[in-house]
């Protein structure tokens, strides 16, 4: 939230993620690349606000840090960003990049998801900094994350090693005051030709890998310096180490408790850490997730509390921080705090009215197809009322899952896969392959909406447009599929029901390896889609519930009934004109809204 | 200064990061230290939305914890339940009366009762919470645009935060898009002059269960090859038997809207309501 007035102040209110960005530019960043993932994606988005940076989106996470790690070969600064479990696709090259180490600074975002929030795991990539040998920061604001991600680039070049800056969803998406500065770039260092230092080949791994081992000592050293390591001595009775969110959700709780603060959390300055513990009475670890500083305290010898009062799962709380120092025995039991629950409405997150994703769902529950799913705003199709997905489980799992389902050969209806245009490019090729390949007998539905949705619409390969709105080469899907050697490519348009009943049907029945791409935009990015509204004319309705099938949240029970039934309506304001609840209907009272109605 | 604390709540697209970036722009204006955090991510498909803002010298945590809010500000009546236990002992619940029902609270088609929760201020009142009703969407669409209800709900509880009228108008125009400042201004305006509301409990609709019974002949029945049934029954009730015919393999779901008896060209089936006799 860069505003007019504020610009002038050189003070802006911004996310972390917005803050990293910013302090990328500030840094002289020339190349940016990522894949978008919740929590992270804003940082690429907003380097694309801002001129004189590279900056794009790759087909997935390994892509963006190899092409990131190209740039930083080639001399200049380069910074890729994903969330948490991006960096397990990219971890191939991560854990080889540690040992070539970089030229231009490197820098590495993992956006973490503590809580799940919208991941399918909360896995905590604080472990991969340690698993890598590279130094590991974290901001605890978005002023931190500015700063930090300028001194990442530093750090990097001064010791030759990508550095992971790891945020956590609370820092990636809370908006603070930051100070703003002027983009200064350092000198390009020309490309060197060094196969010593960027083939790894076993000989020339071997030679690299003492230097990331040789490093640890040197940068625990940097860890210390009050740049990144901050000790406030309060009441000695207490000392807490912490760092990232924590510092903030233990400063509220224990005020007064003495804190040390990392900036980097690996390398630990662990004479610091005993200096501190020599200092209190008791010393606690308060970290999300992993008891990652806990376990090194430990091994060094400290006697620290920590996973036995802050739970291991979740993300942590104010009042999970106050429930955990009550069992310590440090604060008073918080007792009923507040008032209780008031009983209210489920809202669990739905398809958009409109959503071109409906149509094949409903289609393939009718069908009675097993279906393994994949990520994207279409695992939405799982849950009631379409109910049409079996299994998801990560980025291009599908297609592979439906190979081995049907190879099983135990699946009480046909195998199915359902994967989105952003993921089919992401993981979704290689499965693909195989899957010719093996000749298995699947069919995969490749729901073509021109857009990264679930991620709040980021354009692919597949959409002909980059990163700041440009035109770009287009992939074609379907010749894509046809050149991997699938003989049955149908495309269909899932506004149109029974051509999608029709073209599911029909590859299903084929015998081998079929391809459906349903090919409609998402209503919601790049552009709302916004058509002449239906509404319900209430004579004609039996409230059959046939439409209400749909999940469409436009759709509403009113206080009239047919024999019992509550009729419906629709929420002219929300609906978007996609003609779907008035194709499924059999009293034709579903109808274009007529002439005299206006969008607001 | 003790740190405010306020949530911004409601449901995806109704303008809940708007509202929240006004007023911690509002704070910005007037020097404060402010942290604003949501969960963005299932907020474009319906789901709930909150928006924590805190705002005072020295601001630590992001997070709000329960039970300590000054102000909780609702575009919902249902998200105004949800997130109230977060309110300290005093605090205020502004909440539009706005009501969106959710697919998922519209699932039972044995006593079609939405799982939604009354319109019940009064009983709320009298538990001791500070509810403050208003017609923000009614307003705002009186106005031009149903979709500024975040902005005169804002204009409502604007006197209840110690910012001027001046900072408030400095943050509106700071944040919303230049060509709707003006419509936004008048939105906050007619906001700060809007009285609550009050509200007259609805009626509660509840229809008696009914128990239906669906018949199939099955030397009538072409079973797969024709399948109309089988497809069109909202609540899949019937499937292939084992003799490839229909039959009502889940007879218990039957709603009685008798699609399948109309649609059968071959008038193999029949819906019945079974009636309890004596
Ligand atoms: C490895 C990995 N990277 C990124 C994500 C975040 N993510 C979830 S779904 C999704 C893409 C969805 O796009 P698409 O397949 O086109 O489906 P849509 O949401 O458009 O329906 C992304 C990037 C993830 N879950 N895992
Ligand atoms: S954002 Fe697009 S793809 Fe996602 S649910 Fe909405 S319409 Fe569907
Ligand atoms: S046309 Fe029907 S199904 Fe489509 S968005 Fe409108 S109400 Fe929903």
């Amino acid at each position: 939230m860069e505003t007019r007035t504020q610009e002038r102040t050189r003070i802006a209110l911004l996310t972390g993620n917005e803050a990293i960005a910013r302090g990328a530019y500030e840094a002289g960043v020339a190349v940016a690349t990522g894949y978008p993932g919740t929590p992270s994606t804003e940082i690429v988005e907003y380097l694309a606000t801002l001129p004189d940076v590279y900056v794009e989106w790759s087909s997935n996470e390994k892509v963006a840090l190899d092409v990131a790690m190209g740039a930083s070969m080639g001399g200049v600064r380069a910074l890729c960003t994903m969330k948490h479990v991006g960096l397990n696709v990219a971890s191939d090259t991560f854990m080889v990049a540690n040992y070539t180490g970089v030229r231009g600074g490197l820098v590495v975002v993992s956006a973490d998801d503590p809580g799940m929030h919208s991941s399918q795991n909360e896995q905590d990539n604080r472990l991969y900094a340690k698993f890598a040998g590279v130094p590991l920061l974290e901001p605890s604001d978005s002023q931190e994350a500015k700063t930090f991600t300028e001194l990442a680039f530093s750090l990097s070049e001064e010791f030759d090693t990508p550095v992971l800056l790891r945020t956590t969803t609370r820092i990636s998406h809370t908006r603070g005051v930051v100070q703003l500065g002027d983009r200064q770039v350092p000198p390009r260092r020309p490309f060197q030709r060094d196969p010593a230092k960027y083939v790894m080949l076993p000989a020339y791994a071997r030679q690299r890998r003492p230097r990331v081992l040789e490093r640890l000592p040197r940068l625990a050293e940097v860890a210390a310096r009050p740049e990144f390591l901050r000790v406030e001595m309060r009441d000695p009775s207490v000392g807490v180490v912490t760092a990232g969110v924590c510092y903030t959700l233990v400063r509220e709780v224990l005020p007064e408790a003495s804190v040390l603060k990392l900036g980097m959390s690996y390398p630990l300055p662990l004479d610091a850490i005993r200096g501190f513990a020599a200092q209190v009475r008791r010393l606690f670890v308060v970290e999300e997730l992993e008891p990652f500083l806990e376990e090194m305290l430990r091994a060094a010898g400290l006697p620290v509390e920590g996973k036995a009062y802050f739970p291991q799962q979740g993300e942590l709380t104010p009042e999970r921080v106050r429930e955990g120092f009550a069992r310590a025995g440090v604060l008073p039991e918080p007792g009923d705090a507040g008032r209780a629950n008031l009983a209210t409405a489920p809202r669990p997150p739905v398809l958009c009215p409109g959503c071109p994703h409906t149509a094949p769902f409903l289609a393939l529950q009718r069908l009675g197809a097993v279906v393994c799913g994949d990520i994207g705003c279409y695992t939405l199709g799982a849950l009631e009322p379409l109910r049409a997905m079996d299994a998801c489980l990560a980025m291009g799992s599908s297609i592979g899952m439906a190979t081995g389902l049907a190879l099983a050969g135990t699946a009480p209806g046909p195998v199915v896969a359902v994967i989105g245009d952003s993921t089919f490019l992401h993981a979704g090729l290689p499965a693909l392959v195989d899957a010719v390949y093996k000749r298995a007998h699947v069919t995969v539905v490749i729901l073509d909406n021109g857009t990264t949705a679930m991620t709040g619409g980021q354009p692919h390969p597949a959409t002909g447009s980059g990163v700041r709105g440009e035109p770009a080469p287009r992939v074609d899907l379907a010749a894509v599929c046809r050149a991997m050697g699938v003989e049955f490519v149908r495309v269909v348009d899932p506004y149109d029901l029974g051509a999608t009943f029709v073209a599911l049907e029909e590859a299903i029945r084929y015998p081998g390896v079929s391809v459906v791409i349903t090919n409609r935009p998402c209503v919601e990015a790049p552009v709302k889609v916004r058509d002449e509204p239906f509404r319900v004319v209430p004579e004609r309705c039996t409230a059959c519930q046939l439409c209400m099938d749909l999940g469409c949240p436009a759709i509403v029970w009113t206080d009239e009934t047919y024999e019992g039934r509550p009729k419906v309506t629709i929420r002219l304001d929300a609906c978007t004109g996609c003609t779907l609840c008035a194709q499924v209907c059999p009293a034709d009272a579903i109808v274009r809204v007529g002439p005299g109605w206006r969008r607001s | 200064m003790q740190t405010r604390n306020v949530l911004v709540v409601g449901v995806g697209g109704q303008g809940v990061l708007l509202a929240s970036n006004v007023l911690a722009a509002a704070c910005l204006a007037r020097g404060y230290d402010v942290k604003k955090s949501e969960v963005k991510g299932m907020a474009q498909r319906g789901g709930a939305v909150v928006s924590f803002v805190r705002y005072g010298e020295r601001v630590h945590s992001p997070l709000v914890e329960r039970g300590r809010a000054d102000l909780v500000l609702s575009l919902e009546w249902a998200e105004a339940l949800r997130w109230a236990a977060y309110l300290r002992p005093g605090g205020v619940l502004a909440v539009d009366l706005v009501r969106i029902l959710p697919p998922a609270a519209q699932l039972d088609h044995r006593t079609w009762q939405a799982s939604y929760p009354a319109v019940e201020v009064e009983r709320l009142r009298q538990a001791g919470w500070d509810v403050r009703p208003y017609e923000a969407s009614r307003c705002a669409a009186e106005l031009g645009d149903g979709r500024m209800a975040n902005v005169v709900l804002l204009g409502a509880v604007s006197r209840e935060l110690e910012f001027t009228v001046e900072e408030w108008e400095q943050a509106l125009r700071e944040v919303v898009p230049e060509q709707v400042v003006e419509a936004n201004l008048r939105a906050f305006h007619a906001g700060r002059e809007l009285p609550l509301a009050s509200v007259s409990p609805g009626d509660v609709r509840r229809p008696a269960a009914r128990t239906f019974r669906v018949e199939v002949t099955a030397s009538w029945c072409k079973g797969r090859s024709c399948g109309i049934c089988v497809r069109v029954c909202p609540e899949e009730v019937l499937a292939f038997g084992p003799d490839d015919r229909a039959t009502a393999a889940s007879p218990d779901r039957c709603t009685g809207c008798q699609l399948c008896q109309l649609l059968c060209p071959d008038f193999a089936v029949v819906v019945r309501e079974e009636v309890a006799v004596g």
